[in-house]
């Protein structure tokens, strides 16, 4: 079937399908139609780089593989120095053109491999990091991490012991190393996705797309409101889209109308416990964020450089 | 060419020698001066390669990984603590059947903290499926790097080979450099059968269900059996076209001997003088030197000792609760023999943190071991002070 004319430029996201059916992903997955959104961006002359994460599950078992481009599974805390170490290769041998990727989750990005994740952008080697950040340890059952935010039950954090302690700021300490490109983004706004894909393609060195990527069962919510929880994530500014460019340029994605966080809480059974006292502390702490957010990209635009 | 170097810099010229593509380090005492010299070569455009300065050994072993993945001759090199940072790696590489090749200098593990050598750090990694080269003298560093390449290469398995610290780590001798031109004639350069290939695109390491991964662990029992006879072969084919051989093992003055010495390392060229001087005493002595350690040439220190009455293992290392791991190793390969093909296996726990291993401590050994009329598989501890 030919696409309407008046749809043409309806969307970015490219027609072409990388990644194939008989996936392993639970339904629902963020992480799997971020990959999804991301091949059809990065194109076959790709090679991923997937350390222990849903994602070592997900793309199936010897012999099979869903990714459709080469995969190299690798330990781990050692997704960014395998790629970086990948690309080394490929220029070792002559080979031009083509896209590094590692994948990671959110444990082997916030927690196991933050060294080497910041070893490999402090070298700034040439590669395309990408965090999906189901935030917390879902391939082991749900255990909580360095992404895990505040107030959220997991099964390391049961109970009255819900995580006290907040969320790292993944990109702001990426930024910190100086890095070429940063961006996040996340699967409810598809376009924005695949345009920071394409942007991070444009630039060399080394470039980190975090992902907030839904996940039904760690969350405790219903499948069908992934993209909901992603777009209240966004939406609720517990989330927000921008880029950073050199680590001082900064670019809002989106400003959307501000909705409460309780919207983007109540999606989520791992929230559930929650107080309103508690609640509207994280409504003050997410408010603050975008404070400082917003004063960044102030102080990026006065002092230029 | 000749040139004066220590046993650090003759790694780093081997690796020059066999065109390493990619070097990915991190520095650790002894080794260091290893990778400050590939650095220098780097630098000064005689070996073209890229360089991945990491900021540990665990990324180290995993930067040769992903770039020998990539269809890259890798390189690298450590000691003690980082070796065993990188352990996790070393599986990785073994099983992923990407053949690396690693200069270890041996150093005793901490606390507390040692720089000297022992061989716990790379015989602790005895079971991660990689060869392991015991070196002597800094030619032999130097020809087992290119003869290393050549062996994981024919075989798909990692290569480690290991020179003592300080003893050959630091110490000067004149080293033949056989250059890259004429090691190209010997190596060719790298290809591998499979990689990460983006007009061929496979998944490497995925999971791997209960009903395949024994399959993946016997196909690296046959590859290391493989190993032995491509470990032979490329000794041989070396010695022809460099005029330098060293075997798998060396027997010195051990088919009549009575009494034969085991050694690895460093300690081998002082036990040559020893057996010397105490042959031209009179005395039945003779030196078995184990150079592949994994895969255990198990026949060939069999068919060694099978005519000897008592074997003295100097072991420079200590699995703790058990005893030397060379003496161990040669037990066991001798077990099936018949009772008149099978000494009597006294093993020694000598030098350890880098204790020196002098001619008379060596002595001590022989005459001790001469003493012996009973096989009891004791450890014996030489030189403990009260």
């Amino acid at each position: 079937m030919e696409a309407l004319p008046h749809l043409k430029n309806f969307t970015e996201v490219a027609e072409r399908e990388i990644m194939t059916s008989g996936h392993v992903a639970c339904p629902g997955c963020g992480a799997a139609l971020a990959m999804r959104l991301a091949l059809k961006t990065l194109g076959r002359d790709t090679i991923l780089v997937i350390p222990a994460c849903c994602w070592a599950v997900i793309d199936g078992p010897f012999p099979y593989s869903a990714a459709g481009v080469p995969v190299f599974q690798v330990a781990f805390e050692t997704a960014a120095i395998s790629a970086g170490a990948i690309r080394y290769g490929l220029d070792a041998t002559g080979k031009k053109g083509i896209n590094v990727v590692a994948w990671a989750g959110d444990g082997g990005t916030f927690d196991i491999g933050f060294g080497q994740l910041s070893a490999a952008a402090e070298r700034n080697d040439d590669i395309i990091y990408v965090c999906y950040d189901n935030e917390a340890y879902m391939n082991t059952g749900i255990q909580r991490s360095s992404a895990t935010p505040w107030g959220a039950w997991t099964t390391t954090t049961p109970g009255a012991d819900f995580k006290r302690e907040r969320k790292k700021n993944l990109l702001e300490i990426m930024a910190a190393h100086r890095i070429p490109y940063g961006a996040t983004t996340t699967v409810a706004y598809p376009d924005d996705l695949v345009r920071k894909f394409r942007r991070a393609m444009s630039v060399e060195g080394f470039r980190l797309i975090h992902i907030f990527s839904p996940c039904p069962p760690g969350h405790k919510a219903l499948e069908k409101d992934s993209i909901l929880e992603s777009r209240y994530a966004v939406e609720s500014r517990v989330f927000p889209l921008y880029e950073v460019e050199d680590g001082t340029h900064y670019t809002l994605s989106m400003d959307p109308p501000k909705r409460p966080v309780d919207d983007y809480l109540n999606l989520q059974g791992r929230f559930r416990h929650l107080t309103d006292e508690q609640r509207a502390y994280i409504q003050q702490t997410v408010d603050e964020e975008w404070a400082r957010l917003m004063h960044r990209m102030k102080v990026g635009e006065a002092i230029g450089g | 060419m000749q040139k004066i170097l220590t046993g650090n810099e003759s790694a780093a010229w081997g690796a020059m020698c066999a065109m390493a593509q990619v070097v990915s380090a991190y520095p650790i005492t002894p080794q260091t001066t290893i990778i400050e010299e590939l650095a220098n070569l780097v630098a000064k455009g005689m070996l073209k390669a890229e360089f991945i300065k990491v900021e540990s050994e665990h990324s180290a072993m995993a930067g040769c990984i992903g770039a020998q993945a990539a269809g890259a001759r890798t390189f690298t090199a450590t000691s003690a603590q980082g070796l065993a940072l990188m352990h996790e790696m070393l599986h990785w590489a073994a099983l992923g059947r990407l053949p690396v090749v690693m200069a270890n200098v041996n150093r005793a593990m901490a606390p507390g903290w040692s720089i000297w050598t022992d061989q716990n750090d790379s015989l602790a990694q005895r079971d991660t499926g990689w060869l392991q080269y015991y070196c002597e003298s800094n030619q032999e560093v130097l020809d087992t790097v290119i003869q290393a390449y050549k062996v994981a290469e024919a075989v798909d398995l990692p290569v480690m080979l290991v020179l003592d610290a300080f003893f050959l780590s630091h110490t000067y001798e004149a080293v033949d450099i056989p250059g890259q031109e004429r090691t190209l004639g010997y190596l060719p350069p790298y290809k591998p059968s499979i990689y990460l290939d983006v007009n061929e695109p496979h998944a490497f390491g995925g999971i791997v269900p209960q009903d395949v991964y024994m399959e993946f662990r016997y196909k690296m029992q046959l590859a290391m059996d493989q190993a032995l006879e491509e470990a032979d072969k490329a000794d041989e084919e070396f010695n022809r076209m460099f005029g330098r051989g060293y075997g798998l093992i060396e027997r010195y003055h051990s088919d009549d001997a009575e009494t034969i010495l085991v050694t690895a390392g460093t300690a081998t060229s002082t036990a040559r003088v020893v057996i010397d001087d105490l042959r031209a005493r009179g005395r039945s002595v003779g030196l078995l030197k184990i150079r592949l350690f994994r895969p255990f040439p198990a026949q060939l220190v069999r068919e060694a000792l099978a005519g000897c009455r008592r074997v003295a293992v100097l072991d420079r290392n200590i699995c703790v609760g058990m005893g030397g791991i060379f003496a161990q190793e040669i037990r066991s390969a001798l077990y099936h023999q018949p009772p008149e093909r099978r000494p009597h296996i006294h093993g020694y726990i000598v030098g350890l943190g880098g204790r020196d291993i002098i001619p008379e401590v060596i002595e001590q050994i022989a005459d001790d071991a001469e003493k012996r009329t009973v096989d009891d598989g004791r450890m014996i501890w030489i030189g403990l002070k009260d």
